[in-house]
């Protein structure tokens, strides 16, 4: 099996608010991810595709339609957006970095045909990241 | 489908130490460790990646809250390590080598015990060339 990773980066806003709380419990959980007009990050989104590579064209897939669907699913959808606001499948949850990962997971899952989604790992900076596995398959 | 999440957190020490075990003649401690036996030691800017899985906490959108991540690795393991010298100021390296796999196995044992979230690996970069990763004894850690 051979891992193939390909990488892209989108900038964002969000905030984190549950409206089931009150604001005083919203701000000791979520602290100032909290503050009501939200702020941004520069996002690096690693996705990972595990497979053979064809016997004669070398390849586990080819890039240039994983690009495609990257384009496609998730910088049309997330980049220079609003998660909480604009991106319909992170409805009713906080945007964290682990939702964010879960729901990327999601969309690029049924999309990839050659080979398998192994891994999606989102950065929200150099030091926080979320990883996506198949349950089962933990790196 | 089910989809494991795992949150990384990255952390940065500074740290000294020396490659030396008294279990060996000098000749022999050079021969292995090299520079890394100078008797005075050296120093790294060491980064520690902690990674935890868990449920999302619908509530929360979180596998565990990260003040509570960070303050706990503050305290188990910045606050001990970082500025200090491993062989003298802590003490399990009194006893073994501290080299990066053996401070990787010291910081899984003192991280281990995170409440809100389960360790799943601890990887170290000692330099930008060289990094340790560390995901439990086995048949502990089991997927």
């Amino acid at each position: 099996m051979v891992l193939i990773t390909r990488k892209i980066e989108f900038s964002a806003s969000h905030l984190y608010h549950n409206p089931a709380l009150s604001p005083e419990e919203n701000r000791r959980i979520f602290g100032k991810c909290n503050n009501p007009h939200g702020h941004g990050h520069n996002y690096a989104l690693e996705v990972t595709v595990a497979g053979e590579p064809d016997p004669v064209t070398g390849m586990v897939l080819d890039l240039k339609e994983l690009k495609e669907i990257l384009e496609r699913e998730i910088m049309q959808r997330m980049d220079h957006r609003f998660l909480n606001y604009e991106v319909a499948e992170l409805k009713g949850q906080i945007p964290t970095c682990e939702n964010i990962a879960r729901v990327i997971w999601q969309l690029l899952d049924p999309r990839i045909k050659q080979g398998r989604l192994y891994r999606v790992r989102l950065y929200e900076s150099s030091d926080l990241f979320a990883d996506c596995y198949r349950n089962g398959a933990a790196g | 489908m089910g989809v494991t999440v795992e949150l990384g957190r990255r952390y940065r020490f500074a740290t000294s130490h020396r490659l030396h075990t008294g279990q060996l003649s000098e000749e022999e401690n050079v021969r292995i460790f090299g520079k890394c036996a100078n008797p005075y030691g050296h120093g790294h800017n060491y980064v520690l990646e902690v990674g935890i899985s868990g449920d999302v906490d619908p509530s929360t959108g979180m596998i565990a809250n990260l003040a509570d991540l960070d303050s706990f690795v503050e305290r188990e393991v910045l606050e001990p390590f970082d500025h200090r010298s491993l062989n003298e100021d802590v003490a399990v390296f009194r006893v073994v080598v501290p080299t990066t796999e053996n401070l990787c196995i010291e910081i899984f044992r003192r991280l281990q015990s995170f409440p809100q979230a389960k360790l799943r690996r601890v990887r170290v970069q000692e330099t930008s060339n060289n990094s340790f990763e560390y995901t439990g004894k086995s048949g502990e850690e089991q997927v």
